[in-house]
């Protein structure tokens, strides 16, 4: 078992993956505007997004990370498979 | 590029987890070539805890969604996942693990955080309906069966956890009872003061709260299912669900024995995250990060700190990763004034500094009663904490103070400031009398902290005698 | 050059193509006093990225000028009504009840639905410049592209756009000038733009459409309304707003890749890094360069110096967007540039409103550009500049270009 999942932790990462530093965030919600299928301001402060959006929500994505007035949100991009497409490079972590 | 630490040598992690992972990132960017292994007890890569209170119980994205991204590719990491380390040989240098396999290292990061404290009595405990939240599983059980429409949730502890799970039970419009043994939800974190109005949001959002009580007793049906609880004024209440949030254990019986000053507060460790032994000793090959390790806080006169923190877990992480392959001399303190945040029934609360090292409070910005304030924390005149409900732009002001021990009350005149304000007295309930735990906590100057020996407290003893480590 | 003179200095239209020396200047101290600027009492004038972050952040610093002791500044009637000269708990509200109608919590997905129409706007106006090979891409684009935009958003109708136009240009003129005239013209602009809104919102209040200004009018949500006069002074603002700095930000932006056509290059091939380049066009170029409308509430003493209490206070944005201390090499126009938290917008609880409008008007502006345009060049290097050293931007960019491409 430990084998099996040690070989998905390596594989190549599909999905688009974010984290935001919710100490950093100060509720600009810049993200809210540019990527609301993904991001959502809950009440007047508190941020809620999903983790892991869906592909089609790249470009919205990459415009909220772009534009967070604080740089909060981490992604990781999916990797660049055969098949693929010209993706977004991974960026550093804030 | 290449580390003081040399590329023959091998790091072992221990616990997959945030500060686990941004160890192993750390260890990568700063150069180091050496080998590097993860082991955790979870069966799943690292992931992301804060949203399993919120977003996946109450099904906003499976739980799934929280695997976190990775700021290095970690391609040449070695993971070993769904196994447990049950022992740490340090003589040696080996880790055991449940399997019966043992892992030899060059230098150790013991970064195996907490666990949910589980309810004190275990055949209560089985029951089904009663749940722990701490993991991705147990997110996944609890949404499954929030989803489900239970007719009643009973949230035992009003705690941040305890908070955020009655809050997405409201959302998803269940009816929910939180008992709380103390006077308020969120009580032993905040001070009476803020926990008032923390109390005040669950009414408004329909939580039937019941402060000062405690609960006697989990009661199931003959199939073995919760059907009561039993409550310590005499009444009970009809529930097929109830979670226990009482707080976190941390998980260091795993280094028992071991020789380090391990106990219930967590691993001791100097500024540098270095893990100091039984007798004082700082050691050199092991060091600790995230839940799981307690450290001298400069702002806090050196006093043990121990928190629960995020922001925490990734700060330390890289200090203690920094400081494992760099030359002596060019080790770094870890010296970041705590934070956290938590939102429940659509209030963003954050906080700096540690609320619970004060014994006086002052609202500098906004109105407890419109429920957007500022809360600033004193201790013999000098700022040590600040609070916000819906009012974080501001808190990056209040640290500052808080590094700087500034004088309490602050005297500046400020935009919305309150008339009259004047500081009161914090109202920190007995840390006895509540059911939750603060998530930052002073433990004082003893690395040892008298419990170093550790006594098992009403605690189901797991098969081989390991608990597992996060 | 005097030391009290570097903001005179930056203030005088002869500097206005090349002001960043000057930022340099500035920052030697990070906090100074400046007797010469937007007001007759001086200014105390912030200019490094991490003091400014700090003081944006400060509840000591205000936006209610009134609460300065000796600010003395010019004050247009309609100032005190509107959120930008507030402080919190009014500023909070009024701005909550703006923002109902225009982004998150209540109206999230506005903006983006807005997209398709502001991209079919300026394809419209691409297409309006085939068949010419010298353009001036601020009549021609970069102004009537978010001009179209607020009307539409606000509802003002398009027959009217012409007369504001007028009204908008004279008051920004007068920001950052002391002029008897100057300010005249300010006043007597900013009294018809009002009596102008005041009568639009009449209109919307009796019928109502379904545009920013009648929602506002007829909302009733769990705070309330806003009054009239708040109402009619915030219309007014985000109007005169919400075009006079986006058509900066693209003229300013258009410039820059100009000057960078290895990056205007890349830009053909990835339309994606629009996204970045907008952003370090806001680090680089910022539209706003100044705030000047800021007084503080005690002494607050910070980098050494104290500001005491009730004096003006001056953010040189433009200064903070170029700190070494924050951004390596930061005279590079780098569109990759990690952590770009620019002060381009400004922080703290008075970050501009509009700013996610102004980033989409401004990807798309430019992605049209680059798309459309075959092989322009400048004409003329540096552009003749509009007169405000706040709202800093070209009055005229000329461009030849040896086609446009159809949509």
């Amino acid at each position: 078992m430990a084998r099996a999942h040690a070989l998905d932790v390596c594989a190549p990462r599909a999905r688009i993956r974010l984290v935001v530093d919710l100490n950093r965030c100060q509720a600009y919600a810049q993200c809210c505007f540019l990527a609301p299928g993904v991001f959502e301001l809950h009440g007047e402060e508190a941020l809620w997004y999903d983790p892991e959006p869906d592909p089609a929500q790249r470009e919205h994505v990459l415009r909220a990370v772009a534009s967070c007035p604080v740089q909060a949100i981490a992604v990781e991009w999916p990797e660049r498979t055969d098949d693929d497409g010209v993706e977004a490079p991974p960026r550093r972590s804030p | 590029m290449s580390t003081a630490f040399g590329d023959d040598k091998r790091i072992l992690i221990v616990g997959a987890s945030l500060a686990g992972l941004r160890a192993a990132e750390t260890l990568r960017a700063e150069g180091f070539r050496g080998r590097v292994t993860i082991v955790g007890d979870e069966p799943d890569e690292p992931y992301d805890r804060p949203p399993l209170s919120k977003g996946v119980i109450a099904g906003r994205f499976p739980a799934a969604h929280t695997a976190l991204p990775r700021c290095e590719p970690l391609r040449d990491v070695e993971w070993r996942l769904g196994v447990a380390a049950t022992g740490l040989d340090a003589l040696a240098k080996r880790v055991l693990l449940l399997d019966g396999q043992s892992i030899e290292f060059d230098r150790l990061l013991i970064a195996t955080g907490a666990r949910a404290r589980p309810w004190r009595d275990p055949s209560q405990a089985k029951l089904d309906g009663v749940f722990t939240l701490r993991g991705r599983a147990d997110a996944e059980r609890l949404h499954a069966r929030l989803a489900a429409h239970p007719n009643r949730v009973v949230v035992i502890g009003a705690g941040f956890m305890g908070s955020e799970i009655a809050s997405s039970c409201r959302e998803l419009g269940l009816a929910v009872t939180v008992i709380e043994r103390g006077p308020a939800p969120l009580s032993g974190a905040l001070g009476g003061v803020v926990a008032e109005r923390a109390g005040a949001l669950q009414r408004d959002h329909g939580v039937d709260l019941r402060c000062y009580t405690t609960v006697d007793a989990l009661e199931g049906d003959a199939e073995g299912r919760l059907r009561r609880v039993r409550l310590s004024d005499g009444s009970a209440l009809d529930a097929d669900v109830a979670v226990v949030a009482l707080g976190a254990v941390r998980n260091t019986e795993w280094l028992r024995g071991s020789g380090l000053a391990a106990g219930e507060f967590g691993v001791a460790c100097d500024a540098g995250c270095r893990a100091i032994a039984l007798n004082f000793i700082v050691t050199d090959d092991f060091f600790v990060a995230g839940d799981v390790a307690r450290f001298p806080h400069p702002l806090y006169r050196h006093q043990f700190l121990a928190l629960e923190h995020w922001s925490n877990a990734i700060e330390q992480a890289a200090i203690a990763a920094h400081n494992m392959i760099c030359a002596p001399a060019n080790r770094r303190p870890h010296l970041a004034v705590p934070a956290f945040w938590s939102s429940q029934f659509g209030v963003n609360i954050k906080s700096v500094g540690v609320p619970s090292a004060a014994d006086e409070v002052f609202i500098a910005q906004g109105s407890l009663a419109a429920g957007r304030f500022v809360a600033v924390y004193g201790k013999e005149g000098r700022v040590v904490a600040a609070v916000t409900f819906n009012q974080g732009r501001w808190i990056e002001f209040y640290q500052r103070l808080i590094e700087s021990a500034a004088p309490f009350p602050p005297e500046a005149s400020a935009a919305d400031r309150p008339t009259p304000s004047a500081p009161i007295p914090v109202a920190f309930p007995d840390p006895t009398a509540v059911a939750h735990e603060a998530t930052a906590i002073l433990t004082g100057y003893d690395a040892t902290d008298r419990r170093v020996q550790w006594i098992p407290r009403r605690r189901a003893a797991p098969a081989h005698g390991a608990v597992n480590p996060r | 050059m005097r030391e009290e003179a570097i903001l005179r200095t930056i203030y005088d239209p002869a500097h206005r193509a090349h002001p960043y020396a000057l930022y340099d200047q500035l920052r030697q101290v990070p906090v100074r006093w400046q007797e010469d600027g937007p007001h007759e009492a001086g200014t105390y004038v912030v200019s490094t990225y991490r003091e400014i972050a700090a003081l944006m952040h400060d509840p000591r610093i205000s936006s209610d000028l009134r609460k300065g002791a000796q600010s003395g500044g010019p004050r247009t009637p309609a100032a005190p009504y509107t959120f930008i000269n507030l402080d919190p708990p009014e500023h909070d509200r009024l701005r909550r009840l703006a923002m109902r109608h225009f982004g998150p919590p209540e109206r999230s997905d506005y903006l983006e639905r807005l997209r398709p129409d502001i991209e079919r706007i300026a394809a419209r106006l691409a297409d309006g410049l085939q068949g010419e090979r010298t353009i001036d891409l601020v009549s021609r684009f970069a102004y009537p592209l978010p001009v179209t935009v607020i009307c539409t958003i606000l509802g003002v109708p398009h027959e009217d756009q012409a007369q504001f136009h007028l009204w908008a240009d004279a008051l920004v003129e007068g920001v950052g000038s002391n002029a008897p005239e100057a300010r005249a013209r300010r006043l007597e602009a900013s009294l018809a733009l009002n009596r102008y809104m005041a009568e639009l919102v009449e209109r919307r209040r009796k019928q109502p459409t379904d545009d920013m200004l009648s929602c506002m009018a007829t909302d009733a949500g769990p705070e309330g309304r806003m009054d009239d006069p708040y109402l009619v002074a915030t219309a007014a603002l985000l109007l005169v707003a919400g075009h006079e700095t986006t058509v900066n930000l693209i003229a300013n932006g258009a410039l820059t890749l100009l000057r960078h056509p290895s990056i205007l290059e890349r830009l053909r091939h990835e339309p994606d890094l629009v996204v970045c380049a907008v952003e370090e066009i806001l680090r680089y170029e910022p539209p706003v360069q100044l705030l000047a409308n800021r007084t503080t509430l005690d002494d607050v003493s910070i980098a050494g110096t104290t500001i005491p209490k009730g004096v003006l206070v001056t953010f040189a944005l433009a200064a903070g967007n170029r700190d070494p201390l924050r951004f390596r090499d930061p005279g590079r126009f780098d569109p990759e540039r990690p952590e770009n938290a620019h002060l381009g917008f400004g922080g703290g609880n008075h970050y501009c409103f509009g700013a996610p409008l102004a980033r989409i008007e401004g990807q798309i502006a430019l992605r049209e550009l680059v798309r459309r345009l075959q092989g322009p060049r400048l004409v003329v290097d540096p552009p003749p500049y509009r007169p405000s050293p706040v709202l800093r931007g070209p009055q005229q960019l000329l461009v030849e270009v040896d086609g446009v491409h159809p949509t």
